[in-house]
């Protein structure tokens, strides 16, 4: 979908109404390719097909999905990591993946990435304080050294760093030392959006719970949007606003965090909910569960229909021929399923 | 009451490393009862799964070694048998299963070798009897199509039936103890609802217990009768599994508990995290190792170690301040 219609200006009037991202019809499909020399495509992998999402202003939207959902290739769409996206990212109103690079590289300064792994995201050769130093340098954002060492040390204050410790090297820090180091540079620029993929997966719980605070006193403080990606649901179920759930490249259900998790309505999310167990015996062995049989199927050959069909406990025929569309429904919640109608 | 199947008495295994003496398992002691689904919770490094390797006499020595203590599993030592018979109860009567299928899996023998291998060695079947029985256990664990899955090899399976073939080995034996280490880390959410199902499903149809390591509080909530909590080497409490997430009695296990977000709480909840960080293993405070990151702690924590003990029937908590833990919960 070309965007010719709405001028950037128009939107960014009232950029507190709209949303801060939206994607229209986005489709990253990759090519598979076979050959050593002369290669030629086999097949495509469509990692996101089709998605519409919106985040607004000072929300977090949580992306969830299993393996091979295409969160994580979504989350690095927006900002076109993958340069073989097709549809629409509206970013304040921009489209972003029209963007010059010169004005990419700016749209890089608003959206900030926290990836999973606090090991292979920080350069080991660098100290912590230069490895947050680095993106306004990068940038370009103050003229004075003074002034960037600074604004160094105010980031190691937030994120709960000690300043002594930015003249160590990554790997004389903690894993969730380290996740801070990364949310420190993320900060750097001052991004108004947070794209965070898997950010405490790698971590252990009590160290879990520390930057999970740590974010929602982020939110707090500096009024950021977050993309939060994970497959934690119930991690999910703490920082959302609203949510969306993937499966195989497409958003089965999207709405209201509350509403999501209270009163699930798509099969997927009934099954994906209820798989996950609640730390409390009482609660968790008198609960109904849906035990799905199956495999995911692999994202090279993806069922025909609805994705979800082959492990739906409802699916019927129509189901195995026509793609369900998401349909809106009275609460604002979007669902894509034959058998759930508004 | 039936005697215990599984009796850890103060056991001790240590790592020799360029930083010093690690006590990965420092004075662990708890039983396991028959039938029973025990889990071990705790953090990385708490040692939990050199707990199970204990059990199993795989700590690789050198650099490992058990340095004292007891295992005894159906009134035999394991630490005093000579390796000829502990291989003889290894995989026969304790059965193991680990976090990731696929390395556990030889990739260039068929599924049906792989399974065969244990009813060959152990039970002496023959070749036929053998692959008939493997037949029937990948039926048993629940993969359709079983004659084609014997002829194919593990990077052929997902990682979902990978875990299922490892239940099937290790179940191959009939064994009377099942120990899953982070058995459903490694997979999605709805296919560890599958796993574990199964093992509790195939252990129960036997009678054999299941050792549950894990560090995932859900898990223990939903399958585990008792459990043991673990930090920096040492168990800190065990309890009925009802009763640790009721009444945690122990520091560490209600900062875990109010540590973990969960499915069925209110949007923003807030959470309490444990303070700091987990030690470094060469250079754990003095005292008790929890003492620096504990609201409890006193005086006496930072000298003394305290030691387990029971508080009240089948509850055993290592605190010197559990009473006062308990009434605040």
């Amino acid at each position: 979908m070309s965007t010719t219609a709405v001028s950037p200006e128009q939107q960014s009037i009232k950029p507190e109404t709209g949303p801060i991202l939206e994607t229209r019809q986005l489709k990253i499909h990759f090519p598979v390719k076979r050959g050593l020399i002369i290669q030629r495509t086999v097949g495509v992998v469509k990692a996101v097909d089709g998605v519409d999402i919106q985040i607004k202003h000072g929300e977090t939207l949580g992306l969830v999905g299993e393996s091979g959902s295409g969160k994580t290739t979504l989350g690095r769409a927006i900002l076109r990591l993958n340069d073989v996206a097709d549809g629409s990212v509206r970013f304040e109103g921009q489209e972003v993946l029209e963007l010059p690079g010169r004005e990419m590289r700016r749209l890089r300064q608003k959206i900030g990435m926290v990836f999973q792994d606090p090991y292979g995201s920080l350069n080991p050769r660098m100290t912590a304080g230069n490895i947050v130093a680095e993106p306004m340098l990068v940038h370009k954002i103050f003229k004075d050294r003074s002034e960037i060492t600074d604004r160094v040390m105010e980031l190691f204050d937030t994120v709960g760093l000690n300043r002594s410790m930015a003249t160590r090297y990554p790997h004389e820090f903690s894993g969730g030392q380290r996740q801070r180091i990364g949310i420190a540079r993320a900060l750097a620029p001052g991004p108004s959006l947070l794209i965070c993929d898997e950010p405490v997966s790698a971590l252990d719980v009590s160290i879990q719970a520390q930057i999970i605070s740590l974010f929602d006193r982020l939110k707090e403080e500096q009024k950021l949007t977050y993309l939060f990606i994970a497959h934690d649901l119930s991690i999910v179920r703490h920082v959302s606003d609203s949510v969306a759930v993937m499966y195989l490249g497409k958003v089965m259900e999207q709405g209201n965090a509350d509403d999501v998790y209270r009163n699930p309505q798509h099969p997927y999310t009934k099954a994906l909910l209820s798989a996950v167990p609640i730390p409390d015996p009482k609660v968790e062995r008198k609960r109904d569960r849906v035990v799905l049989k199956g495999d995911i199927p692999s994202p090279l050959n993806p069922p025909k229909g609805c994705v979800f069909n082959t492990r739906c406990p409802v699916a019927e025929d129509r189901c195995f021929v026509e793609v369900p569309l998401p349909q809106t429904f009275s609460d604002g919640r979007q669902i894509a399923c034959h058998k759930v109608n508004p | 009451m039936t005697e215990a199947l599984l009796k850890v008495k103060n056991l001790h295994t240590e790592f020799r490393t360029e930083g010093g003496i690690v006590k990965a398992v420092d004075d662990v002691s708890f039983e396991v009862n028959a039938g029973e689904i025990f889990a071990l919770v705790g953090e990385s490094g708490c040692g939990k799964s050199v707990t199970a390797l204990s059990i199993m006499g795989l700590i690789p020595n050198p650099p490992g070694e058990i340095t004292s203590g007891s295992i005894e599993f159906d009134g035999v030592d394991l630490l005093s048998l000579p390796s000829r018979e502990m291989r003889a109860i290894r995989g026969s009567r304790i059965g193991m299963i680990f976090q990731e299928p696929m390395s556990s899996l030889n990739p260039v023998l068929t599924i049906e070798s792989q399974l065969a291998e244990p009813l060959k060695i152990h039970e002496n079947l023959s070749g036929n009897v053998a692959n008939d029985r493997a037949k029937e256990l990948i039926d048993m664990v629940g993969i359709p199509d079983s004659a084609t899955r014997m002829k194919q090899y593990p990077h052929e399976l997902s990682g979902g039936q990978r875990q299922r073939i490892m239940i099937a080995m290790a179940m191959a034996c009939s064994p009377q103890l099942l120990i899953a280490d982070e058995a459903t880390t490694a997979l999605d959410v709805t296919i560890q609802a599958q796993i574990l199902d199964l093992m509790q499903d195939v252990t129960s149809q036997t009678g054999a217990s299941l050792l549950i390591i894990t560090h995932n509080l859900g898990i223990v909530a939903r399958y585990a009768d008792r459990v043991g909590v673990m930090y920096a080497g040492k168990l800190r409490e065990v309890s009925d599994a009802s009763d640790l997430y009721a009444e945690p009695h122990h520091p560490y296990t209600v900062g875990l508990l109010q540590s973990v977000p969960r499915l069925d709480a209110d949007k923003g909840s807030p959470l309490s995290p444990i303070a700091g960080e987990i030690p470094d293993l060469t250079d754990l405070p003095e005292g008790c190792a929890f003492n620096p990151r504990c609201e409890w702690a006193v005086d006496k924590c930072r000298i003394e170690q305290p030691t387990l003990e029971e508080t009240k029937p089948g509850k055993q908590v290592a605190c010197f301040e559990h009473e006062t833990v308990a009434l605040r919960v």
